[in-house]
């Protein structure tokens, strides 16, 4: 039998082919059908067949070396697989194939449908190449790639200036976090001499906690980590690149390229073990973002627009448990959080799809149902975001809250604690403004998704059900099977152990206030009434604030845009042309000047003394040139004459 | 044959002029044929060059010696090591693509072709002079048939462009010749006997100040020609008023010459003054304000080719980055950075001249659109950009990252400024996409644009896949520059 680990670089070429084939060889549709999804299907085959070999090994690890690609840091053509990257590659291999399939429903009518797949399993290559590569280097190369397919799939609809737009500013600011990692990088090379993951973490161990560089190295980590899994204040990109199809907002948006940041820096924890500040402040811009985007959530109107603050808001948790050290715990919301926030995403891109387009909330109601099985999967998703507990989302977040509580950060946990209200409430809202209420548009008219489109929210709504399953607490006493997940990425153990009276607490206290959430937004939109007039008014200053998302984007345009950019840009404009090209100029305009002084000095002073010169020669000349008559008797006389006169000397004078 | 090989590769193009200037200036079609024949052959050649090229061996290689003026001591010395091999190469690979990118030149087309066969010969005479005097000679032999490039057929400026750029590149590199006759004498007075030739001027021990002095001498020449900030200002006006294949030549190899003369004259035959730290802090400071000041400047161009001319001043400043930073894997970065602006700068002037014949219209804002109506022409032009953007697996990055790892190794400050060169890299390239390619087509005049002929396929197709290749396997890059790159910080860092 061929071992698939030894031919693990098959799983992300699948997806590289596929993508070739789309876009070079550019397939009719039907073929395309067939080979976009069919790619990734092998793709997460041979991972679940590699990862299964995986697990049988001792070691837990397999790296294979392919060839160089920067020999000057270490950076080779190199795979790595052990339990971390195991769980990546099954979760977007997995997550993947099934946004594959809705996008063969989704994108059914549109003219780019074979770039668009070609864009996709491009996507996935460069993803895959991200969370298997066995140096920072190529990790880096996968990480810039696939901040390149995010950028054609936001722009995928290049006809509007808006999704042009959203896709470069999502690039652009992407590469300002990826400024910071490029020269955690270096920073990383110059003290490892390598970026190679285990030569690297070998020479960080070696360096010993509290090293200044350490800091300096996971805070310029956590910029680039920042960046691409838009955490405050890089976070500006992810809800304009809504602007892409609904099915890449759910792959690439919320449940795979966005979590690379986490990836990242669960991948280099050994940091953030080893410096207490870099971890500390990841902690707090995590429950920052968590709460900040929540808030931003609550107002909105767009559907996707609320699932990106939500997914911001989730990353948000993830970075709170890195920064207490469970990284595991980490991977393990962006697990389950990859199943129900896709199946969100999903389900309102076919109510999108139902209304032709339609993505204000206001505009919808009552759709549950005409729309059925987007309505129950959807509720699935829901209620597995809110923390209700038996779905995924409960078991990851409330380990996160656990792992918070356990810190002693009081103020970390509490602001987590309210975010989860807010989840609940801003989840509820959306449910009820979608699918519950007063009907908006002609029910008869709206129709359910085509198959290839609700077997994948059927598929991802069990998931979201189950996939929490593999983490139940510690103070359950479970079998090993339901804590699965922790003893295969940290059989170590470690992390929060508590008593478990305190467990059954903190689960109750969380679970409570989730259900506030949901109560609160059944009463403000569960009824004809909306949301009580008093409270709306006294809220209105703050909903203006939240409506404009903080300002955030307005002072951005304004500093970076406007005043750096545009401003600086013009200021160095003009003065390259009114002040270096114009001293070049003058130089030329003074050296045509001075030629002009040199000629009129040369024709008149120089040359005219020459002339003076030349004339007085002139003068002197006339008598001599009285003998220059011209005539041969002339000349003849002369040399006669001449001739006596010499003979006469020889002669006589001697 | 064997022993003659370099002077084959120099002189195949200036043997194909002799034989072109005999035919009738009618016969366009063959002229055109021709010149492209002349220099495809002498790519074949520079390959047979690359095929007896060694990357272990020291010193230069394949060279030739015979004596030329001997009362003056020169000689006419050519031979190649690592760094020069790769720009002829890229010399060789660029003149057929500009020659094939200039078949819709009409107007006195043998003239033209005739120039064409000239500039490469001058250009390869440069990377493979060991001579001083040759070196001068060809440096400066490069910018005659480039005045009557852009004077004849340019744009409407051209004249004035054509001059500028002519006299301001000449001042300095007369300037320079003032630096090479200073070592001449040097040399005379040292050893006794007249020599230009690099090798013999290597063994000069010169006092700090007179090495000094002829450092700044020969500044002036390469940094002109590079350009570096603030001598920057002849280049937009040339890229903007030059004919396509006269921008492409420009950028992707006249460029290289002043960065190659740092390399092959100031770094190994002034060493101290080279490696001086007040010296090595200007350098490096220009180089940074180069790097920011020509993407900030891009970021607000209006014209497609004066953006990309600005955008050069820009990647140009990562060459003079990593020459002084000083080290090893800075240098090899610079090579390797010169080598990839060449193939990526070279692909984006390409695509504007294609557009320029197309629409005639230099604006950016004349554009918009023009992916729905020429898909292939945005993908290659897609590729040409990240490449430029420094886009990992694209050649860019190699060169970009190395250079960066070159001078973090000298200070991390400048560094994080190159950093930020790259952040503005690539708003300036995604913005020009994005007004040229996406958004509604504006111009109804860009509704109906034909898409790239399978001419210019071919004629863009072997940088892309260039930009490829070395995007993902640079290594023999590497180790071809390594070599070269190890000598010269011994010479800088140990003399």
């Amino acid at each position: 039998m061929v071992s698939a680990l030894h031919l693990l670089w098959l799983v992300p070429l699948f997806p590289l082919a596929g993508a070739a084939f789309a876009l070079v060889a550019r397939p009719s549709k039907r073929v395309i059908t067939i080979v976009a999804p069919g790619a990734i299907l092998l793709a997460f085959l041979w991972s679940a067949a590699s990862v299964w070999q995986l697990a049988a090994l001792p070691s837990r690890s397999v790296e294979l070396l392919l060839g160089t690609w920067l020999p000057n840091i270490g950076a080779d053509w190199g795979l790595f697989l052990d339990p971390l990257s195991s769980i990546m590659i099954l979760t977007v291999t997995g997550i993947a194939f099934l946004v594959h399939v809705y996008s063969v429903g989704y994108m059914a009518h549109d003219d780019g449908f074979v770039r668009y797949f070609g864009y996709l399993n491009l996507f996935v290559f460069f993803m895959l190449l991200l969370v298997l590569a066995n140096n920072y280097g190529l990790l880096f190369a996968g990480w810039e790639g696939v901040g390149l397919a995010s950028y054609l799939l936001i722009g995928f609809d290049y006809r509007r200036s808006g999704a042009a737009g959203a896709g470069m500013k999502a690039f652009v600011v992407n590469r300002a976090g990826d400024a910071g990692l490029l020269l955690g990088l270096l920073l990383l090379w110059s003290v490892a001499g390598t970026v190679r993951f285990a030569e690297a973490n070998a020479a960080i161990a070696h360096l010993g906690s509290g090293a200044g560089i350490i800091t300096a190295i996971a805070i310029l980590f956590f910029v680039g980590a920042a960046g691409k899994s838009a955490q405050f204040p890089l976070h500006v990109w992810l809800p304009d690149a809504m602007e892409g199809p609904a099915p890449v907002s759910a792959l690439i948006h919320a449940a795979t390229m966005v979590t690379a940041g986490v990836y990242l820096l669960a991948r280099a924890h050994l940091l953030f073990d080893l410096s207490p500040y870099a971890s500390s402040t990841i902690a707090a811009i995590g429950a920052f973002t968590a709460i900040f985007a929540a808030t931003i959530a609550l107002v909105q109107t767009d559907i996707k627009r609320i699932l990106a603050y939500s997914t911001v808001s989730q990353l948000g948790y993830m970075f709170l448990a890195l920064g207490t050290g469970a990284w595991w715990v980490a991977v393990f919301h962006l697990f389950t959080h990859a199943f129900f926030k896709a199946l969100l995403f999903l389900g309102a891109g076919s109510v999108i799809h139902a209304l032709h387009g339609e993505q204000d909330i206001r505009k919808m109601g009552a759709l549950k149902n005409a729309l059925p099985i987007t309505h129950w999967t959807m509720f699935v998703g829901a209620v597995a975001l809110s923390g209700i507990p038996g779905l995924a989302g409960f078991f990851s977040k409330d380990a996160i809250l656990a792992q918070a509580f356990n810190s002693g950060a009081t103020l970390l946990y509490v602001t987590g604690l309210v975010t989860t209200g807010l989840t609940a409430f801003y989840m509820w809202r959306l449910m009820h403004l979608t699918f519950y209420g007063e009907p908006c548009v002609e029910l008869p008219a709206v129709h359910e998704s085509p198959k290839t489109m609700t077997i994948p929210l059927i598929a991802l709504a069990v998931g979201s059900s189950l996939a929490g399953w593999v983490g139940v607490p510690k103070g359950w006493n479970a079998p090993a099977v339901f804590r699965w997940f922790e003893l295969w990425l940290h059989p170590e153990g470690g992390g929060a152990s508590r008593a478990a009276g305190m467990e059954w607490i903190l689960t109750g206290i969380s679970v409570a206030v989730a259900l506030i959430g949901i109560s609160i937004a059944r009463y403000f939109y569960g009824h004809k009434g909306g949301v009580p007039h008093t409270f709306a008014q006294l809220v209105r200053p703050l909903q203006g604030v939240l409506e404009e998302e903080w300002y955030v984007d307005s002072i951005y345009n304004r500093v970076f845009v406007h005043a750096f950019a545009r401003g600086g840009g013009r200021f160095l404009n003009a003065f390259d042309t009114r002040v270096i090209d114009r001293g070049v100029n003058a130089a030329g305009a003074a050296t045509r000047l001075s030629g002009q002084v040199s000629a009129w000095w040369d024709r008149w002073v120089i040359d005219g003394f020459v002339g003076v010169f030349a004339y007085s020669f002139k003068l002197a000349s006339y008598p001599v040139r009285l003998l220059q008559t011209g005539q041969v008797q002339t000349y003849a006389l002369f040399i006669a004459v001449g001739v006596v006169a010499f003979v006469s000397f020889l002669a006589f004078v001697r | 044959m064997r022993e003659h090989l370099l002077s084959l590769t120099l002189f195949l193009p200036l043997a194909g002029l002799l034989v072109l200037l005999l035919m009738q200036g009618a016969q366009v079609r063959a002229i055109r044929v021709w010149a492209l024949a002349v220099s495809l052959a002498t790519f074949l050649v520079s390959l047979v060059v690359l095929s007896r090229f060694s990357s272990t061996a020291t010193g230069f290689q394949l060279v030739e010696r015979a004596p030329w003026i001997p009362t003056l001591g020169v000689q006419y010395a050519i031979g190649v090591d690592g760094i020069s091999m790769l720009l002829v190469l890229l010399t060789t690979v660029i003149c057929p693509i500009a020659l094939l990118a200039s078949w819709n030149v009409t107007t006195n087309v043998k003239a033209f072709h005739a120039l064409f066969l000239l500039i490469e010969t001058a250009t390869l005479g440069v990377f493979l002079s060991l001579d001083g005097f040759l070196f001068y000679l060809f440096f400066d032999l490069v910018l005659i048939p480039m005045y009557f490039v852009i004077a004849l057929w340019g744009g409407p400026r051209r004249l004035h462009a054509a001059l500028k750029f002519f006299l301001y590149t000449l001042c300095g590199s007369v300037l320079m010749l003032l630096g090479l006759i200073g070592l001449y004498f040097a040399h005379i007075r040292q050893f006794g006997f007249p020599s230009f030739e690099i090798t013999e001027l290597m063994k000069l021990t010169l006092p700090l100040a007179t090495q000094q002095w002829i450092f700044w001498a020969l500044f002036a020449g390469f940094a002109i020609k590079i350009p570096m900030f603030p001598f920057h200002t002849w280049l937009p006006d040339a890229h903007v008023e030059a004919p396509t294949a006269g921008s492409v030549v420009l950028a992707s190899l006249l460029l290289k010459l002043g960065t190659y003369g740092f390399l092959r004259f100031s770094l190994p035959l002034v060493p101290q003054a080279s490696s001086d730290l007040t010296v090595v802090r200007i350098l490096l400071t220009l180089s940074i304000i180069g790097i920011l000041y020509g993407a900030l400047v891009s970021l607000m161009q209006r014209e497609w080719k004066r953006l990309i001319a600005y955008s050069s001043v820009s990647h140009m400043g990562f060459c003079t980055l990593g020459i002084f930073a000083l080290n090893p894997i800075g240098l090899a970065g610079s090579v390797l950075q010169q080598v990839n602006h060449g193939i990526s700068t070279g692909l984006l002037f390409l695509l504007a001249g294609m557009m320029y014949d197309r629409r005639g219209a230099r604006e950016i804002s004349a554009y918009g659109g023009l992916a729905a109506s020429m898909p292939r022409f945005a993908f290659i032009f897609g590729v040409a950009v990240f490449s430029s953007a420094g886009l990992p697996l694209l050649n860019g990055f190699v060169g970009e990252f190395a250079v960066l790892q070159g001078a973090f190794e000298v200070s991390r400050t400048w560094a994080a400024f190159g950093v930020v060169g790259l952040v503005l890299a690539a708003a300036y390239l995604l913005w020009l996409y994005q007004r040229t390619m996406l958004g509604p087509i504006t111009h109804e005049e860009n509704r109906n644009l034909p898409d790239l002929t399978t001419r210019e396929t071919f004629v863009l197709l072997p940088l892309v896949a260039l930009a490829f290749g070395i995007g993902l396997y640079p290594k023999p890059l590497f180790d071809m520059v390594q070599k070269p790159v190890a000598e010269l910080v011994e010479r800088v860092h140990h003399k």
